[in-house]
């Protein structure tokens, strides 16, 4: 590797954002390429086939499956109502005559002469794709979806739960510091996406949920909270599914950690304004990170937030460059590089590996492993 | 890019494709033994923005020719034959390569009954280096819709249908595949192509299965992986997996068309290659062994018993994506049972899920190394219950007793791992390969394991058992070179008489007797006792232990045994901690054992 670049999370006033919006499966595209949207605009559509009943005619018939197209009313292909009968027995005796009646409204997929089981399918269900920011159709990727492309203020946290929702962003405490409490979630915050400070706990949790807010954005929380939130235990880093009620944004970590100062005046600045948020985190092969975009106007600036270089366009760490600390025993503190030793030393646990040195905001210095140091992009 | 069958293999480049780090090695014949000479790493570029797998294949190579001063690349090829141009700096003979990036080979498989052809098919394909995304029976006790919303959910990269054996009735399997039609199952990779599914059951419903999945699917017939409940047959049907991982999976990955056209020999999944060097080494040496990998996400467990291959990967236990699942599974308790101080339990929730979110950190202070390392253990004790639970013999089979079996009435499908028959162990994967002192490694594997009698440990210097995995396919010879060589580094031998008994009450006692004259050592080796003694890689040692009368090594309860015990980097230990291993349950008691077996073993620094 030709340099040590300790990749960060992005926090950053100004950049552009691409998004593709893919259809679980093929489907219609619904929007033209350079067309403005916004992020509840259906951009695609497509038809999940319906779910699937299986009926064994021949148990309850009492006849073998090879006979079966003998006894059937219906045929594949066949559209059927609730209540139609599928098949029936012929005996002599009115009386006799069993029948067996479908117990939904679809169509006939499959009759089956070796296991003598009907395969019947609901009505398809229409999955429809949103934008999920506003912005322009940058490309079209026919029966698949498109791209949406937006100039933005762009926020990535380290951790979420919940999927995709956009809403007005409102601060809900004063300082990157301050908890997060129950107090602060009001009827106001109905339909908001609220900003904390260094942590939220259960009970805010649960008040957040009960008036409605969209999106709760924090500094930290601790994982006995995460799990009450949950109802289980998160055992692996794939989240985006979860229906708790709201989507939840984590910017630092686990514990009480102050939201980094940079990423809460950002926020502070964009207080009032339309954001889109997701919790979706892989942390996996393709990794995903929950993120607040916030979309701005074509030449609009947001003052007093330097815009910097992100991702490899940075190049290596360097001495002067703004990190956090990762891991114990400094996890969640902010400081500046002012040592980039290359060769490898030795940590209290034996292990030789590259380190820097760090001066804290308070003055104090550190060593630390370079895996455990994050660079704050901007 | 194939070399010359008939000219002899001097030099040879491999790589491993994995998730994060493609890892390039470069093989040398050196005398009459091939030996791996220098090594080369670089991120993986199977993802954006680069999406071609290529650019982190010749990036590693390059940090090879860098180290050798071998010229190796000409622009984006790879040159071979070497020596071909006259200078024998130039070139390599072949270029073999294995991967699992972008999450490997994953495979739902399907039978008719759970613990016959559905478990013969999760072996097939745990087997051929695939995780297992769900196992699928007429018996697994769901409902017909709920399988039909399982596969429909699942976008795997291709499925192993089987069931029935062969002249049985065909009712059943036909039935899983109207369910998997009417699923519609898509791959998990583009929209554009059908999913692979490979179809080894009862050969009579071969015509059924094709009219029910040959338009839904890119079906592939193959022979009945259980043509007789006596017998799996899981070889042809292993070799269409990595056909169709091949054809349909890598081809659909972004670069991989090309990088299938520079390899002399058939990609493979890493964990199959892994399996493969596992499974040749074994039968070269006559041993029985376990293999462990322990990922960041997965543990692999890999075993040969006399001489039958199984295959497991515990899909989410692993020290970093999945460290949070290993809590979940193992309990705080059994996690902080390894460690010789209490933290609260919050913090200590807090720090591993925080791992999880950030996977590349690294331990600062011996406290959290000792967490991390309580918590592989952990999951290497999970990883082997659960490979011992599908390393078995086969389930379903009827047995003839005689009347000396009346008093032990051994059910079917019995594990095949036998601890005390165990003759290896071999562990990789960052947290053994890379502790600080090899000793904690050697711990690590004994405690998760608890081998019994004689075994000898050893871990995987740089991981490169998958790139020996391969080139056992074009040279045995090199391959199992390397692996003695370079690959393994010895750590020793554990002995672990098998009883109980009150702590500090005689176990055993021993006498070794060590080469080259060095003075030899007796005494009494007590119960909660550990005792360790050097012994240099290459040596071997006589070990000969008189137990105690209620206690085992292998030949009988007293009875006592003498064995050659290899060396290693850690050497020879004595445990004396009861099998199965026992921790006191009172806190005081347990930290200050641990304490003392950490001291006696010089495990942590002062």
């Amino acid at each position: 590797m030709a340099h040590t670049y300790t990749p960060g999370l992005t926090v950053t006033p100004r950049t552009v954002v691409s998004k593709k919006r893919i259809l679980p499966l093929s489907g219609t595209v619904l929007v033209e390429a350079g067309e403005a949207v916004t992020a509840a605009t259906v951009v695609a559509r497509a038809e999940l086939p319906g779910k699937v009943h299986v009926v064994n005619l021949v148990n309850q018939l009492g006849i073998l499956p090879e006979d079966l197209p003998d006894y059937m009313v219906t045929r594949e292909g066949n559209r059927i109502q609730q209540g139609d009968v599928l098949a029936e027995t012929k005996p002599f005796l009115k009386w006799f005559k069993t029948q067996v009646r479908s117990p939904i409204t679809g169509t006939v997929e499959t009759i089956s002469t070796a296991t003598g089981q009907v395969i019947l399918r609901e009505p398809p269900r229409p999955v429809e794709l949103f934008a999920y920011l506003d912005g322009t159709v940058a490309e079209v990727l026919p029966g698949q979806g498109v791209q949406v492309e937006t100039t933005c203020a762009f926020i990535q946290g380290i951790f979420g739960i919940g999927g995709e929702t956009w809403g007005t962003l409102v601060m809900g405490v004063a300082s990157p510091e301050e908890d997060v409490t129950a107090a602060h979630f009001t009827a106001a915050h109905a339909g908001k996406i609220v900003v904390g400070g260094a942590f939220v706990g259960a009970e805010a949790l649960a008040r957040a949920r009960a008036v409605g807010v969209k999106g709760v954005v924090v500094g930290g929380m601790h994982d006995q909270d995460l799990r009450a939130l949950l109802g289980y235990d998160l055992g692996v880093a794939i989240t985006g599914t979860e229906t708790v009620g709201f989507t939840l944004v984590l910017t630092e970590g686990f514990g009480r950690i102050p939201m980094a100062r940079r990423t809460f005046e950002l926020l502070r600045k964009l207080d009032g304004r339309k954001a889109s948020i997701s919790g979706a985190t892989q942390i996996r092969a393709g990794v995903i990170r929950p993120e607040i975009i916030v979309p701005l106007a074509p030449d609009e600036q947001i003052q007093g937030i330097e815009a910097g270089q992100w991702g490899e366009a940075r190049g290596g760490i360097k001495v002067g460059d703004p990190v956090r600390v990762i891991r114990a025993p400094f996890f969640g503190r902010i400081g500046q590089v002012v040592g980039l030793p290359s060769d490898l030393q030795m940590i209290p646990t034996e292990s030789r590996v590259r380190v820097m040195e760090v001066q804290f905001t308070d003055g104090s210095r550190a060593v630390i492993p370079r895996a455990n140091i994050e660079v704050i992009e901007g | 890019m194939t070399s010359d069958p008939r000219r002899p293999l001097r030099t040879i480049v491999a790589t491993d494709c994995g998730s994060t780090t493609t890892k390039a090695i470069l093989i040398e014949r050196v005398g009459d033994e091939y030996r791996q000479t220098y090594r080369g790493e670089a991120p993986t570029t199977v993802e954006a923005p680069f999406e071609d797998v290529t650019r982190g294949v010749l990036n590693a190579i390059a940090e090879i020719e860098e180290l050798s001063g071998r010229k190796i690349l000409d622009g984006e090829k790879i040159i071979t034959p070497s020596g071909a141009s006259g200078d024998p700096k130039v070139g390599v003979d072949i270029y073999i390569s294995t991967s699992s990036a972008g999450g490997g080979l994953q495979m739902m498989v399907a039978g008719v009954v759970q613990s016959m052809t559905a478990e013969s098919a999760q072996r097939c394909a745990l087997g051929a280096g695939a995780i297992v995304m769900d196992v699928l029976a007429s018996n697994d006790g769901r409902l017909p819709h709920e399988k039909i919303e399982r596969i429909r959910s699942l976008r795997p990269d291709m499925i192993l249908l089987s069931g029935g054996t062969d002249g049985g009735t065909v009712t059943h399997v036909v039935e899983m595949a109207e369910y998997i039609a009417a699923a519609e199952p898509r791959p998990r990779l583009g929209m554009s192509y059908n999913l692979p599914l490979i179809y080894a059951g009862n050969k009579d419903a071969r015509s059924r299965i094709s009219e029910i999945l040959g338009k839904k699917t890119a079906l592939t017939i193959t022979e009945n992986l259980r043509p007789v409940l006596e017998r799996e047959n899981l070889g042809p049907a292993r070799a269409k997996i990595h056909d169709l991982f091949l054809e349909h999976v890598m081809a659909q990955a972004p670069g991989y068309k090309k990088l299938i056209s520079w390899a002399g020999a058939p990609i493979m999944p890493t964990p199959a290659a892994v399996g493969l060097i596992m499974e040749t080494v074994a039968k070269k040496q006559g041993i029985n062994l376990i293999g462990v990998d322990i990922g960041g996400a997965t543990t692999d467990v890999f075993s040969v018993f006399h001489g039958i291959f199984n295959r497991t990967v515990s899909a989410n236990l692993g020290m970093s994506y999945s460290i949070s699942n290993v809590l979940a599974e193992a309990t705080l308790d059994n996690i902080m049972r390894w460690v010789p101080f209490s933290i609260d339990e919050q913090d200590l929730r807090n720090r591993i899920k925080n791992k999880m979110i950030r996977p590349t950190t690294v331990p600062q202070t011996l406290d959290e190394l000792q967490i991390e390392q309580a918590i592989a253990r952990e999951a290497l004790r999970l990883a082997l219950i659960h490979h011992k639970s599908l390393a078995t013999g086969l389930k379903g089979v009827q047995q003839v007793r005689s009347i000396s079996d009346v008093f032990e009435q051994t059910a079917s499908g019995k594990t095949l791992v036998d601890m005390l028959k165990l003759d290896l162990i071999v562990g990789s994967g960052g947290i053994l390969s890379h502790a600080p002192r090899r000793v904690q490694s050697f711990l690590m594997m004994v405690d998760a394991y608890e081998p019994l009698g004689f075994t000898e440990l050893a871990v995987d210097s740089i991981f490169m058992m998958p790139h020996l995995g391969v080139l056992s396919t074009v040279n045995e010879q090199a391959a199992t070179d390397v692996f003695v060589r370079d690959c393994l580094i010895h750590l020793g031998t554990c002995v672990a008489p098998i009883g109980q008994g009150a702590r500090g009450a005689r176990c055993a006692d021993y006498t070794i007797t060590f080469p080259s004259g060095r003075e030899l050592v007796k005494g009494t080796l007590a119960f909660g006792e550990v005792r360790l003694f050097p012994l240099a890689v290459g040596e071997e040692a006589t070990v000969a232990m008189a137990p105690a009368r209620s206690v085992d090594l292998g030949a009988g309860k007293g009875v006592p045994v003498e064995r050659r015990a290899r060396g290693g980097v850690v050497g020879v230990m004595l445990d004396g901690r009861e099998r199965p291993l026992q921790l006191p349950t009172q806190t005081d008691e347990r930290v200050r054992a641990l304490k003392h077996w950490h001291a006696a073993l010089n495990l942590y620094p002062e």
